[in-house]
């Protein structure tokens, strides 16, 4: 995409969050809404590592989870102030990415699938038998909400505008890597690994840095979360939630920064809209999801762009 | 001094290949192949299919290694290095079948090329440090001249799978040359070519050996390996049967046996 228009959606999003963050005082709404960019930061992380470098992960919910029982566990039960758990939940979802990406980043497609489900279970169940720490299945109570020095974000307004600074940042942290050295390494893994080496990608290495770095990004979303809810508890971070991760990634679109926007605000709003359906929620829900598939196949950045071009096109004609 | 020596290991030679055997599952890929580059020549490899040539393109650049034997780039074993490593030595390559990077435009494969030769890391990228954009901006304009080079710059910004398939066979020869190797192989680089743009791949060639890069040359088209090469190595059943200059490899009974299929002695 050029730069300009690039500046243009960046305007367009600051005005589109702070408008949102004057006008609407519902605390329903505000809460979708920071769903919507934790749920962002999440597509985002994912979209990195499956839509840029193409390295699938099942298993992504568990760095979600990482973050938020670090931050937890540092904070409640050890009064850590959140300014410091924030980058040892970080941190730690780093480190465990990496140990974790060593053996399973050798393997490729399915097999990394199956690879990284199996890491996203294993955690899932840590989180939920080891009681003594994690609070066992009943969840995680009591985590504080966030302070930093004399200032407490405990307001629904100020966390909206806190997820949302957060969520730009990610967004341009993502798109100057994507368009750098290291973007186009990453772009050229997802052609080939084999050519990729060829022109002196250290394949495996770069593999690795995406992992970790995505995984990061996922455990900030984690911690978001927990000092928004107060309350943990495992299933929140199970096997269904990593799936929705990769269907945002879809949805949206693979390789597009804009689309996993796109993807976490649908994902996150339709089951909403679609209360009204009570018994067929879940059947309108999965005809919604194949219908995006079967006819914008790219996602739908990509798909309604493609529909504009195509458009435009017969018109000039 | 020291010249006892070198009469064993050759000084001018950039790559060195010594006995080198490669089995695959009972299969002998190779059997005990000698062959020495001289820096600057163009050699070339033929030979019938199945005859081992893309096997030892494969050594040479680290993709698997040899059973038995020992391959010297500028006179360092290879052995145990990666692919990505040998690029950075020196050994750059190209594909039969072309492998492009299909979702990238053209200048983006040719900076992706330029990978070896640049730096720029994941935090480099994020903050965007002066020296970041300096490297950012003079791989621009080095890349822009590769694709000058090679004669497809007014395509920079399309697709690469939207060429046509010879400047596809271009663009994979800039985007090799990007990373700057003094050893280039190119793997049956003239194949899905037409007559004219087989001759402007000749000339190519021997503009690329004026910039000092030996090339090591797979190829079925005797009309262009004949002309274009120093020296002709044949294998045939992964043995090497004959080396020689152009005209001694085309006299050779052993080659006229090989490809004609007369019977062996």
């Amino acid at each position: 995409m050029n730069g300009g228009l690039q500046k243009i959606l960046y305007v367009v999003f600051v005005a589109a969050v702070i408008l949102l963050g004057v006008t609407i005082d519902n605390s329903y709404y505000l809460q979708m809404l920071i769903f919507i960019g934790l749920n962002t930061l999440l597509a985002l992380s994912l979209n990195m590592l499956m839509g840029y470098a193409g390295q699938i992960s099942l298993g992504h919910a568990a760095f979600y989870g990482i973050g938020a029982y670090t931050t937890a566990v540092l904070t409640a039960t050890y009064q850590v102030p959140p300014l410091l758990s924030l980058p040892a939940a970080v941190g730690a979802a780093m480190m465990v990415a990496w140990i974790v990406g060593i053996p399973t980043l050798r393997l490729s497609g399915y097999y990394l699938g199956m690879g990284t489900l199996g890491f996203g279970m294993i955690v899932h169940i840590v989180f939920r038998e080891w009681s003594s720490v994690t609070g066992g299945a009943s969840g995680f109570v009591g985590i504080p909400p966030l302070t930093a020095g004399p200032l407490t974000i405990d307001s629904e307004q100020h966390y909206f505008y806190l997820v949302w600074a957060l969520v730009l940042l990610s967004i341009i942290m993502c798109r100057r890597i994507i368009d750098s050295r290291v973007g186009r390494a990453l772009r050229a893994i997802h052609d080939g690994e084999g050519p990729a080496a060829a022109v002196g990608i250290n394949t495996k290495k770069l593999k690795l840095q995406v992992f970790v770095l995505s995984a990061g990004m996922a455990a900030l979303a984690g911690f978001l979360y927990a000092h928004l809810i107060y309350f943990i508890s495992p299933g929140t971070f199970g096997f269904m939630t990593s799936i929705r991760i990769v269907t945002m990634v879809v949805i949206g679109g693979m390789a597009s920064i804009w689309g996993s926007l796109f993807g976490a605000s649908l994902l996150t709003l339709l089951p909403e809209w679609l209360h009204s359906f009570s018994d067929f929620e879940m059947v309108v829900y999965g005809l919604i999801l194949m219908s995006v598939m079967i006819f914008l196949p790219r996602g739908l950045t990509r798909g309604l762009l493609d529909i504009y071009e195509h458009w435009r096109k017969n018109r000039d004609r | 001094m020291n010249t006892g020596e070198k009469t064993v290991t050759d000084s001018t030679a950039l790559l060195e290949i010594n006995g080198v055997d490669k089995t695959f599952g009972g299969v002998r890929a190779l059997k005990d192949i000698d062959l020495h580059l001289e820096k600057g020549s163009i050699t070339g490899l033929i030979g019938p299919n199945g005859a081992g040539k893309t096997t030892l393109f494969n050594l040479i650049t680290g993709i698997f290694p040899a059973d038995r034997g020992e391959i010297r780039f500028d006179g360092r074993p290879v052995k145990g290095c990666r692919v990505h490593e040998l690029v950075k030595l020196g050994i750059a390559r190209t594909f039969q079948n072309v492998e492009l990077f299909e979702s990238m435009t053209v200048l983006e494969n040719i900076l992706v090329g330029l990978h070896s030769r640049t730096k720029c890391g994941i935090i480099g990228s994020i903050f965007r440090f002066p020296g970041v954009t300096n490297e950012e901006s003079r791989a621009m304009s080095r890349a822009m001249e590769l694709l000058e080079f090679v004669g497809i710059q007014q395509y920079a910004h399309r697709k690469s799978s939207d060429l046509p398939f010879g400047w596809q066979r271009l663009l994979e020869m800039a985007r090799a040359l990007a990373a700057e190797p003094r050893l280039l192989l190119l793997d049956e680089p003239a194949a899905g070519l037409n007559m004219s743009e087989t001759l402007e791949l000749e000339e190519l060639i021997k503009q690329i050996r004026g910039h000092d890069v030996t090339v090591l040359l797979v190829e079925h088209d005797m009309s262009l390996t004949m002309s274009v090469s120093d020296r002709i190595a044949v294998l045939d059943q992964g043995k090497k049967i004959a080396e020689g200059t152009p005209r001694q490899v085309q006299s050779d009974e052993a080659v006229m046996a090989a490809y004609l299929g007369k019977a062996k002695k």
